[in-house]
């Protein structure tokens, strides 16, 4: 694991020198400004029993499925596209360190531009000056959310991106996998016909994994180590696909 | 283990398929400490695979490489330290500055931080990158590309250093550069080029190997090539007067000397003609005093021809589609 660091450093440094990079940012951080404000205008008109806070996190299939893909689709489909995936597996470097660096570093930087949005709350408090809008609870949970599940959403971006050499195939791989599993299986389950055709066990599984009902339990404060879990497992075989996948295309090349 | 006893690289009966394709069929070979090799063969003949399977970056399908005695199959990870590689069409990074890159490299390569950034001083200065050391690799030109991913190479000291194809895109003073530091790694470190540029080639390197179709074709010293794969010289000589009692006077003084060619008189009456011999020592004097002593012709040039490495090149991937292709005749003994 030497050189994890070596190669998380160079990513995170990567990253930031790259247009796209502040291109996803600008426009994360204005999706998020324009859904907060609408939320604050939405509360400034008729008084609602949740905290601000739940359903501004409730938009947090946006950015997972459009910021996710953009930080991710580049970093393995563009080492092999310019064949520099070669001159880094010929040094001393396991195909482990590579995979688990390039992740890293999305993770940290997604997880940084969710961090800015703190600065909303941070606004509302010195400017709105009503302690009540602010409820720790559930903005903590909801922090707490975004960094776990992020794990696995990254992961993914992470899997589709050593799938292809086409950084746009990459991108909407990641997208479709995200997409099925954040807003897919949530409706999935819920048809009759699969209700009737998968056997209850089946269904149970498929429920446990579904994003929208964990992110139920966290906007509450309740943090259930079962779903911890799930997002740290998925998250650790995703990554294992991902390091197989880099890997199966150099033994079949 | 015995360092300098160890050959820096062993290839045996290595073998590489593709999917439907035998890309190298059973290649062995040695590459002693020090030794500058020159890889040569026409495109699809195996170079690059052969090189790939080298570092360690794909697996052969049968046969063994060591790299200092170091098994590849099994310890890759160990052969990787002793490997300097440039791939093919030297990929780089196009958004970092050349010395970022080196310095990241350099710690991928686990050199110690306190001893990269001399060092890196040192590649630039060696591969002339000064000037364009805070430049961004991607707006560099061919020859400035070509040089980072050599500087790369070498910028660990590891004692194998494999480049496929360094002076390709170069211009004739950069392939002169590239030239010198290829040479000035000899002895110390072992160094295989492969090359379409046979001069370069020929300059370079201290044995060269020709492989065609994924096999090895011919080894040896350029000279020695010259002698097993052609295995006659040529000697060119401007005569004026009776060619026929000239080539008769030859004869007399080595028996396998035959007409080549010989060409039509010039202005002065001097015409061209190409003798050649099976022997492979110098007879020009010999033919000089012989040819000075007759009355019947005059003499105006001799000079003895230097088969080029291309024709010896060009006749042994000849030779070996021959082999190839004629059935029923089999390959040339590759093991087994």
């Amino acid at each position: 694991m030497r050189h994890f660091f070596t190669i998380l450093g160079h990513e995170i440094r990567a990253l930031l020198v790259n247009p796209s990079t502040y291109i996803a940012a600008v426009l994360f951080l204005g999706v998020m400004g324009f859904v907060f404000s609408e939320v604050l205008d939405v509360y400034s008109k008729i008084p609602q029993e949740t905290s601000p806070a739940v359903i501004f996190f409730r938009f947090f299939p946006i950015p997972a499925l459009f910021i996710v893909p953009l930080l991710t689709m580049r970093c393995l489909a563009e080492e092999r596209r310019l064949g520099t995936i070669e001159t880094l597996l010929t040094t001393p470097v396991t195909t482990t360190e590579v995979v688990l660096g390039k992740y890293g570093a999305a993770y940290l930087l997604y997880v940084g531009l969710w961090a800015c949005t703190s600065g909303f709350f941070y606004i509302l408090y010195r400017f709105a000056g009503d302690a009540r809008l602010i409820d720790p609870g559930p903005m903590l949970g909801g922090y707490c959310f975004i960094a776990v599940s992020s794990l696995l959403f990254v992961a993914i971006g992470v899997f589709a991106s050593s799938l292809s050499r086409n950084q746009a195939v990459a991108g909407i791989t990641s997208f479709t996998l995200l997409f099925g599993l954040i807003v897919g299986l949530h409706y999935a389950i819920q048809l009759p016909a699969v209700q009737t055709a998968l056997p209850h066990p089946v269904l149970s599984v498929l429920g446990s994994a579904e994003v929208l009902s964990h992110f139920n339990d966290f906007s509450r404060g309740i943090v259930d180590t079962h779903e911890v879990l799930f997002y740290l497992s998925s998250t650790a075989l995703t990554l294992i696909f991902s390091i197989l996948s880099v890997e199966a295309k150099l033994l079949h090349s | 283990m015995n360092e300098a006893a160890t050959p820096a690289i062993e290839v045996s009966r290595l073998v590489k398929h593709y999917a439907s394709v035998t890309a190298v069929n059973g290649i062995s070979f040695t590459v002693a400490r020090g030794e500058i090799l020159g890889f040569l063969g026409p495109n699809g003949a195996g170079k690059s695979t052969t090189m790939r399977i080298l570092t360690g970056y794909l697996a052969a399908t049968s046969g063994s490489v060591r790299v200092c005695g170091i098994p590849v199959s099994t310890r890759a990870d160990e052969v990787k330290r002793f490997v300097g590689y440039m791939p093919e069409n030297n990929p780089l990074p196009e958004d970092m500055r050349v010395n970022e890159y080196l310095y990241f490299r350099g710690r991928l390569k686990e050199m110690p931080r306190k001893r990269l950034s001399p060092r890196i001083d040192e590649v630039l200065e060696l591969c002339d990158l000064k000037r364009v050391r805070h430049r961004i690799i991607g707006k560099l030109s061919k020859g400035y590309r070509q040089r980072v991913g050599i500087a790369e190479a070498i910028l660990a000291e590891p004692p194998v250093i494999i480049m496929d194809e360094p002076t390709i895109g170069l211009d004739p003073h950069q392939i002169l550069i590239v030239r010198d530091l290829i040479g000035r790694l000899r002895g110390r470190m072992s160094v295989i080029i492969s090359s379409h540029i046979l001069p370069e080639i020929e300059v370079t390197c201290d044995r060269v190997l020709i492989i065609n179709a994924g096999r090895v074709v011919a080894e040896g010293t350029p000279s020695e090539l010259r002698r097993e794969v052609l295995g006659q010289s040529s000697y060119h000589l401007e005569a004026q007067g009776d060619v026929d009692s000239l080539v008769h006077a030859a004869q007399e003084v080595e028996a396998s000397l035959a007409v080549e060619q010989i060409g039509d008189p010039d202005a002065t009456g001097f015409r061209s003609v190409r003798l050649k011999t099976r022997r492979d020592d110098d007879i020009g004097e010999l033919l000089l005093r012989t040819f000075a002593a007759d009355s019947r012709f005059r003499i105006r040039a001799l000079s003895r021809e230097h088969p080029t490495l291309e024709d010896v090149f060009l006749a042994a991937t000849r030779r070996s589609w021959d082999v190839v292709d004629t059935p029923g005749k089999g390959a040339p003994a590759n093991g087994e």
